[in-house]
């Protein structure tokens, strides 16, 4: 020991410091090392149905996990079902008690959950035990909140049922912790299937809350891989999937789901960008590299991965990031001092290997530090890539491992703009000292999570969730409870007769407009606030309820929807900074005019509908004008408090460009009561009008003409619905797609928008009762027709 | 004026001092640069939350950790500045500093040959004498605190001749107090002209100047303090006078040596950084040693460039220097008091 100490003395290293893992090893080797699935409060046998899961940093086989088969997911459906009436009878207080038993509990066994998370995910001990862990805690308090003041804060909400979950490797418990814990506060019951790299922790999670006397049924684990995910995505006895994975199987999850009633929430991947003004804290911005892409070994989806940093300092700050990468410690995750771990597995080891490579050959200067590696285990050098351009593939493709990309901008816009050029939008980071700047930045960043000096923070109290292909729906926070509640009169809704035995189609009826001569009226489309011809050059007839012909609608077709799309990306970015203020003398000056034309639409709407229909939803339509107006400047966002020294601000912000495809039972109330949340809101809209009462919108863009609307924030595009439902819910800038139609509608318009993953909110077929104030206008339409963007602003001098 | 060469040679850089590979050489002060004062940007949550994971990073166990706690002695200002410090009071620090370790400490470690004293004592002007006489032969420099410690604010005139009297009587390192006002006001060619004053008066003694973090309040004060001091010629930067309110803490170290490593940068030269007051155990030593081992290098681990002001901070680490040794939980009680 004698000279070993004074040897230490000079060279000052650090020496292994090795978290002790005996107790998790003898909790592996109390259970054979062989775990089942946890269905209906009981552990299932280990069958030759299995796989391995590693401690990457060793490849040690910590134990055999059973794969599920479909009969498997389907028995843990079939006792979730059986488990939801009971728990759903339950108080809010009864299961607020369950839930924080769940907290108490994960703290008490914090130890041991925190390193069995590390050998079987190969992140480090200090991320797991100070981090992970403690965030599953929090999200179970925070929940059990919720679940105590559900009835209060969700009047006329109810839980969905049996909720399918499906989450990743990347922060196994917490993700666990992230599905679980609303969806229980909610009064749903659970099958939930851990990742196969890493599925011990949320094993362990099974037996705390079988200890803890969670009802037999209301959480079920199923183990396995895509196969298993599959099954649960598939079966018919779940009411919502909640998914966190990569946007290549989220999109095969939209699609697997699109001609069911299922619930979607999709947690994708990312690109975020990490910008870096000239005035920020470059020693600080440097650490939020360290925080951000070298954490968790930079398997992170909402890892800032992307470093856009401003030409002037550049250089200043590579050197600093260099400098920084040359202290990073990697090592065996168990070790306490031991920044970065081991990458999950050899195909995600060589994927970022592969990418790295690509990015070289592609042109990039790549630096990596010379530090100690461990001689065995998935270990990948922290690295940082410059001379990137935003075409290079790595500056587009999520790496998923510790790879920082870099590249240069000018000006704040074009920060923006290379923040915006990818396809994701789950997190952005902006760095400077100037608080305009950056809220500015973090205003045009489209991303559902933005940190001002700062980055990957998370609290259950703000939502996390994506913009664009990053995926759809929140997770934490109040926000996040509504992806597990829907309102209580939906599921009894009464279904749309299908669309082939009312209508008259359209393109059907060609040829028969006979009596068309004499009609001195052209109805035409609406594009760009101009009145439009048909790019087909066809119209079709319309005819009245007791089959009197009407007159013409233009024949919409794709070009015309691409005409309108283009039209309302134009000026949607410009609608939705308009003041809500200012939106809102629009649509009272729309209510106004409408009402000008009150004897005249009554008439002609009551060739469709029925006069005495006609009067009561001409009335109702200008009411509903005006709840929007006034609900313009009213639907704030609100202020998280995080239990950190900042505040998290959750705006509702636009979510884009919206296509809307309007029911045919109440022509204009069901196209106002559609359109005006949107436009309320500051989004643009493509409408496609009820098809077989299409002339009725020659008179409403005349109203929009004369209402100061800017041209493009509407548009109306007729025609065959499902057609041009079609092109809209596969167009790739459209950005939501609204379906009000029947069921087929609703699963076209699903299984078409998974190009680029745009959010689906349609009735699912169901009729809405569209006079039913409570039904069909305020908060439920408003919510879909926002998104929640969290920007989390750090105080403190 | 009478400056004990000797006692230099203790400080001196046995290695060379090198940042990032570049050879670095000692501070000299250089013309006041406004802009590089100006261009100052601290984010103070970011640097607090940087700071929060320093101890959570990083950690020593074993032999290491003892280890690191003998160089944390090496690398103390053993100090005493109490209104009733008395000339036995520093006779008795000054006999600690020559052994801080108990002999079968010392033999248990294995570590005789290092011949281990603290860094240095740092007393009031008053026991400068007193304590050059006990250290004399031990090669352990003695440090006085001067310039009207801890305010700062007689008048100049007088500061400047107190660091002149202190030299004279032994002193080869003196730490000096800042005005304070002259950061609120943003009077940087003042400091500097002080700072530079004060480091003339010294001549071959080495100088830290305290900043008085806690009276500064921002961390955007406290980086600008630090460069301004600098500039002017300052060997050591040095937080607080342990008078005030709130003395070292991590995210001011932190700032302290960020400024330190960008001056390095810019100009090619080293200088010394001393955290001081409310740096009580053995924990806490790891946490700032980790801090400058990672933020500046090995070369900030020698009693040359780095030292921290303490004085309850030793019994802590006999403590636990016994623990690692017995493997039983020590007593304050079972180890001499300075």
């Amino acid at each position: 020991m004698a000279s070993s100490v004074v040897e230490k003395f000079y060279s000052m290293e650090y020496g292994p410091a090795p978290e002790d893992a005996s107790e998790v090893t003898k909790w592996l080797d109390a259970h054979r090392r062989a775990f089942g699935h946890y269905v209906d409060g009981k552990w299932t046998a280990v069958g030759a149905e299995s796989f391995e899961t590693k401690n990457p940093a060793t490849g040690e086989v910590l134990a055999r996990v059973a794969t599920a088969s479909a009969e498997d997911v389907d028995a843990a459906v079939k006792a979730a079902r059986a488990a939801l009436p009971a728990w759903q009878a339950l108080s809010g207080h009864a299961r607020a008690k369950y839930l924080y038993a769940l907290a108490r509990q994960v703290q008490k066994h914090a130890r041991r959950l925190a390193v069995l998370e590390t050998l079987d995910n190969g992140k480090s001990i200090r991320e797991s035990r100070d981090i992970d862990i403690p965030l599953v805690a929090r999200h179970f308090y925070h929940h059990a909140g919720w679940a105590q003041l559900r009835d209060e804060e969700f009047p006329c909400y109810a839980p969905m049922g049996v909720v399918g979950q499906i989450i990743p490797w990347n922060f196994p418990l917490l993700m666990f912790a992230w599905k679980v814990a609303p969806a229980l506060a909610a009064g749903n019951t659970v099958v939930i299937k851990p990742a196969e790299y890493a599925p011990l922790s949320a094993l362990a999670f099974a037996e705390i809350a079988h200890e803890i006397g969670l009802p037999a049924g209301v959480l079920n684990v199923v183990n396995g891989a895509g196969e298993t995910g599959a099954a649960i995505t598939a079966h018919p006895g779940i009411d919502k999937i909640a998914f966190t994975g990569s946007t290549e199987v989220g999109r095969i999850i939209r699609k697997a789901t699109a001609g069911t009633t299922k619930k979607l929430s999709l947690e994708l991947g990312g690109k975020s960008p990490f910008i870096v003004f000239d005035d920020a804290d470059l020693d600080s911005a440097v650490e939020g590299l360290v925080d951000g892409i070298w954490f968790n070994q930079g398997q992170v989806c909402c890892a800032g991965s992307r470093l856009l940093v401003q030409e002037r300092v550049a250089e200043r700050l590579y050197d600093k990031i260099r400098a920084r990468m040359s202290t990073l410690r990697v090592g065996s995750p168990l070790d306490k001092a031991v920044d970065i771990g081991a990458i999950v597995d050899k195909v995600q080891y060589e994927r970022i290997a592969g990418l790295v490579k690509q990015g070289i050959a592609e042109g990039a200067t790549c630096y990596q530090p010379d530090l100690t590696m461990p001689e065995k285990g998935l270990f990948y050098k922290p690295t940082l890539l410059t001379g990137i351009s935003p075409a290079a593939t790595v500056a587009q493709e999520e790496i998923f491992g510790p790879v920082l990309v870099a590249m240069t901008f000018r000006t704040p816009a074009e920060a923006v703009e290379l923040a915006n050029n990818t396809t994701y939008g789950l997190a952005a980071s902006i760095w400077s000292e100037n608080i305009n700047v950056a809220l500015d930045v973090a205003a045009q960043v489209k991303a559902g999570v933005v940190w001002v000096n700062a980055t990957n923070l998370f609290d259950a109290a703000c939502g996390f969730g994506g913009y664009r292909e990053s995926g759809y729906g929140r997770e934490g926070g109040k926000e996040g409870m509504y992806e597990y509640l829907e309102p209580t009169w939906v599921k009894d809704a009464p279904a749309v007769v299908p669309e082939k035995q009312v209508l008259r189609s359209a393109q059907d009826d060609k040829g028969e407009s006979a009596d068309a001569f004499g009609i001195d009226r052209t109805v035409k489309m609406y594009i760009g606030g101009k009145q439009a011809r048909p790019d087909s050059g066809y119209s079709y007839s319309v005819y009245g309820a007791n089959g009197k012909f009407i007159g013409e609608a233009p024949s919409g077709s794709r070009k015309d929807i691409r005409n309108a799309v283009e039209a309302a990306r134009n000026v949607s970015a410009k609608w939705a900074k308009t003041a809500a203020h200012g939106r809102a003398q629009v649509l009272y000056f729309m209510a106004e005019n409408l009402s000008q034309r009150r004897t005249e639409l009554i008439a002609k709407l009551g060739e469709f509908v029925g006069p005495d229909q006609a009067a009561v939803e001409f009335d109702a339509s200008v009411e509903r004008i005006f709840a929007y107006a006034a609900w313009c400047d009213k639907y704030d966002g609100s202020v998280h408090n995080p239990p950190m020294k900042m505040v998290a601000l959750a705006m509702h912000e636009a979510v884009g460009t919206i296509g809307v495809l309007c029911p045919d039972d109440a022509p204009l109330l069901g196209f106002v009561s559609l359109v005006l949340p949107a436009i309320a809101m500051g989004n643009a809209v493509i409408a496609v009008p009820s098809e077989r009462s299409a002339t009725l919108m020659g008179e409403i863009y005349q109203v929009l003409d004369t209402s100061d609307l800017p041209g493009g924030v509407v548009n109306i595009v007729t025609g065959k619905a499902i057609e041009l439902g079609k092109t809209l819910a596969e167009h790739d800038d459209v950005d939501a797609i609204w379906s009000f139609r029947d069921e087929a509608a609703s699963t076209m318009v699903k299984a078409a928008s998974i190009g680029n993953l745009k959010q689906v909110f349609s009735n699912d077929g169901r009729q809405f009762d569209w006079f039913d104030p409570a039904q069909a206008e305020g908060r439920y339409f408003l919510r879909h027709a926002t998104q929640v963007k969290n920007i989390w602003v750090p105080y403190g001098e | 004026m009478n400056v004990k060469q000797s006692e230099h040679e203790e400080i001196k850089q046995a290695a060379p001092v090198t940042l990032y590979g570049r050879e670095l050489t000692p501070n000299r002060r250089i013309d006041l640069n406004l802009d590089w004062v100006d261009e100052i940007q601290v984010n103070t949550s970011a640097v607090e939350r940087r700071a929060a994971t320093i101890g959570t990073r990083r950690t020593v166990k074993k032999e290491w950790q003892a280890a690191w706690l003998l160089r944390a002695i090496a690398c103390m200002d053993l100090t005493t500045l109490s209104g009733d410090d008395s000339a036995e009071r520093v006779k008795r620090l000054c006999a600690k500093a020559r052994r801080p370790l108990q002999d079968h400490l010392v033999k248990a470690l294995g570590i005789e040959e290092l011949h281990l004293t603290t860094g240095a004592v740092c007393v009031y002007h008053a026991f400068v004498e007193t304590a050059v006489k006990a250290l004399e032969g031990s090669g352990i420099p003695v440090a006085a605190v001067s310039t009207g410690f801890p305010a700062g604010l007689s008048p100049l005139a007088e500061r400047v001749n107190e660091i002149r009297r202190s030299v004279e009587a032994g002193a080869s390192e003196i730490d000096i107090v800042i005005t304070r006002a002259h950061v609120f006001n943003g009077e940087w060619g003042a400091l500097y002209d002080e700072v530079a004053a004060f480091k003339d008066a010294c001549g071959a003694a080495h100088m830290k100047a305290i900043l008085g973090t806690g009276d500064l309040l921002t961390l955007r004060n406290v980086a600008r303090a630090s460069w301004v001091a600098m500039m002017a010629g300052s060997d050591f930067i040095k937080t607080s006078t342990g008078k005030e309110a709130v003395n070292a803490t991590l995210p001011v170290s932190l700032v302290m040596v960020r400024a330190i490593r960008d001056y390095a940068e810019r100009t090619g030269m080293y200088v010394g950084y001393k955290p001081a007051g409310g740096i009580k155990t053995a924990k806490q030593s790891l946490d700032w040693l980790a801090l400058m081992k990672d933020e500046l290098g090995r070369p900030w681990l020698e009693p040359s460039l780095f030292r921290f002001g303490a004085s309850s901070m030793l019994a802590d680490i006999e403590r636990q220097l016994e623990h690692f040794v017995t493997g039983r939980y020590s007593a304050v009680s079972r180890h001499p008091i300075a």
